[in-house]
């Protein structure tokens, strides 16, 4: 009974949103959106447990001082700092416990909680995902190694593209008369991206949309369980 | 003299009124295969291009009420603003200049919106739902009667027993993550499958593994997954809840966490299988530099090349899907799997059908598909 209720409230919600993407009329018409509505809703509720099991790991890791326990301290310092000011004094336009904050917001500048948030985490998040421009780099030295047929070609697009999309790319083949204008790198680049490029993306598109309706089917006639943690 | 010119000028003004007052053709109609909640307005306007188009609506006929100032070019419009189904409205249009002095009006046209019971619209995506849920019933009944069924190799899943027998070898653990999506995310749904499998070996092997999460629904059942897994292999015992752990919903916030688990854990092997958007590339390359075995899977097509780049194996768009079922070895899952490619047989069948016809002039197949 335990394994086999999910698999009927499974079975019977999957159908109901395959039927409403064909049956506009109420009640059906909106049934998705409802069911997203209440997917939010219990998300909600469960950002709790999400936070809970932060602190309980943290503080146990601190208690049993593992192995570079200090940086424990520094998650759940913040943690706990950002909670209590944002009780204290709000958000934004959300007043806390404490009020508005007048006195704090004239010497931040804003209120303290929106005064970390804008100095520190988007900082650090922006520090984050800058890291992504050094490691394309270090991504692309590895792809782009001229290893066979195919990593060569992988090479020449490459190497076309990234002209094609530069100032570079116009100089180069700028005096290239117009008849010929197939020829100038910005073209060739366009070309790539436009066709070859897209197909590639369009045909991966479509397996994985095939996939989905596979893969949904097999969940929803419980064929899949994996998820229940079962067979 | 004076009086008669005021006079002309109030004739001219009144003719012109009651000439423009009908002298643009409207129609209203329900919106089809909708909820009833929407009715499409059409005109055909050939004078001056006016200022602003008004659209006014009226419940009875006689009180009209503005419900939109549209530019000026448009010929059409779907008022979907509190249409009630089942209800009638009456329309009519103004066609106004910069200082809202009206240039021209149509006559007074009504409509019933009414709900519908089938999107023809979505058609073409019932026929290819039906043909698809069609093979893939056939060939899970095929499989249960016996029948063997070939299923390709996908190295990167064949490669999930080398890489949990390293891990135990080296003493290291395990890493794997599920994507920044939640629960309602069929990627994540994908990874969660692969990763019961995954738990399984790992208990199995007696080797740890950790499950850094970003989303608090994910947590709860990969947990249960996890606790599943070593249930079924039989070391409940060996189950530590807190290898399945939270770490923050923001998306740099959560790859730092991970970032920082690598680098500091130095994993034998990592497991990328979910959805995934900028953070791919920065995961999978600190885990290249930290030596570790990869295994990458997203349905993100902006994302494979990353994962291609920097992982050792790369599941790409379906083979995520399908990785449950391949590692699982049940005929009802193989099945699937074999409906599934006949499915995109079928599909490449049409398209290049398509295609061809298209060539020459005759577009059955691209106008059905696109419900013209």
């Amino acid at each position: 009974m335990k394994r086999q209720f999910p698999l009927v409230i499974t079975f019977v919600v999957g159908m109901l949103v395959i039927v409403s993407q064909f049956i506009p009329h109420q009640p059906f018409g909106h049934l998705s959106d409802t069911l997203e509505s209440w997917f939010l809703i219990i998300s909600g509720f469960a950002i709790l447990l999400g936070q809970l099991n932060l602190l309980k790991v943290n503080i146990i890791k601190i208690h049993r001082k593992v192995r570079n326990w200090q940086y424990y301290i520094v998650c759940v310092v913040s943690f706990v700092v950002m909670i209590t000011i944002g009780i204290l004094w709000g958000t934004q336009d959300q007043p806390g416990l404490l009020g508005q904050g007048s006195a704090l917001v004239s010497f931040f500048g804003r209120k303290p909680f929106d005064y970390i948030f804008k100095h520190f985490f988007e900082n650090l998040s922006a520090t984050m995902f800058s890291l992504l421009a050094f490691f394309m780099a270090s991504a692309s030295y590895r792809a782009f190694r001229a290893r066979n047929l195919e990593s060569s070609l992988l090479l020449i697009s490459a190497v076309l593209v990234m002209l094609g999309r530069t100032t570079i790319g116009t100089w180069l083949t700028g005096w290239i008369p117009e008849d010929l204008t197939y020829l100038h790198i910005p073209q060739i680049a366009n070309f790539i991206m436009k066709y070859l490029q897209k197909t590639g993306q369009r045909a991966i598109m479509i397996c994985a949309g095939l996939g989905i309706v596979g893969s949904s089917l097999r969940i929803i006639l419980g064929i899949e369980r994996s998820y229940l943690g079962g067979k | 003299m004076k009086k008669i010119f005021v006079f002309c000028v109030l004739l001219f003004l009144f003719g012109s009124s009651v000439w423009a007052s009908s002298n643009v053709p409207l129609t209203a109609q329900d919106h089809p295969d909708d909820d009833g909640s929407a009715i499409d307005l059409s005109w055909k306007y050939e004078g001056e291009l006016p200022f602003s188009i008004w659209i006014e609506r009226s419940k009875d006929g006689k009180d009209f009420e503005l419900i939109s100032k549209i530019a000026p070019a448009k010929t059409y419009i779907t008022d979907g603003k509190n249409i009630k189904p089942g209800n009638q409205y009456y329309y009519r249009l103004k066609f106004v200049d910069a200082q809202s002095n009206i240039m021209a009006s149509t006559d007074i046209v009504k409509a019933k919106s009414e709900a519908q019971w089938f999107n023809s619209r979505r058609t073409p995506l019932l026929v290819m739902v039906i043909i698809l849920s069609a093979a893939i019933l056939y060939f899970i009944l095929s499989a249960r009667k016996g029948k063997h069924l070939f299923i390709r190799k996908i190295a990167g899943l064949d490669t999930i027993e080398e890489a949990v027998g390293r891990a135990t070898e080296l003493g290291k653990p395990l890493l794997f993550v599920p994507g920044i999506m939640d629960l309602d995310n069929i990627q994540t749904l994908a990874g969660l499958n692969i990763l019961s499998h995954l738990a399984k070996k790992v208990a199995k092997y007696d080797s740890t593994l950790y499950v850094p999460v970003s989303k608090s629904m994910v947590l709860s059942t990969a947990k249960e997954i996890v606790k599943e897994a070593y249930l079924k292999v039989g070391r409940p015992d060996a189950f530590d809840s807190d290898s399945v752990f939270y770490l923050t919903d923001d998306q740099f916030g959560y790859v730092a966490g991970v970032d920082g688990i690598i680098v500091r854990e130095k994993p034998a092997a990592t497991f990328y299988l979910g959805a995934f958007y900028a953070e791919s590339l920065i995961l999978a390359e600190t885990g290249f530099e930290s030596g570790a075995i990869q295994i990458a899977g997203t349905a993100m097509p902006s994302q494979i090349p990353f994962f291609v780049a920097a992982c050792d194996y790369t599941l790409i768009g379906e083979e995520l899907f399908a990785a449950s079922a391949y590692l699982s070895d049940q005929p009802n899952q193989l099945g699937c799997l074999k409906g599934q490619d006949v499915g995109k047989a079928l599909i490449l069948i049409t398209i290049f059908v398509g295609i061809i016809l298209d060539i020459f002039g005759v577009n059955i197949i691209t106008n059905f598909l696109q419900m013209k």
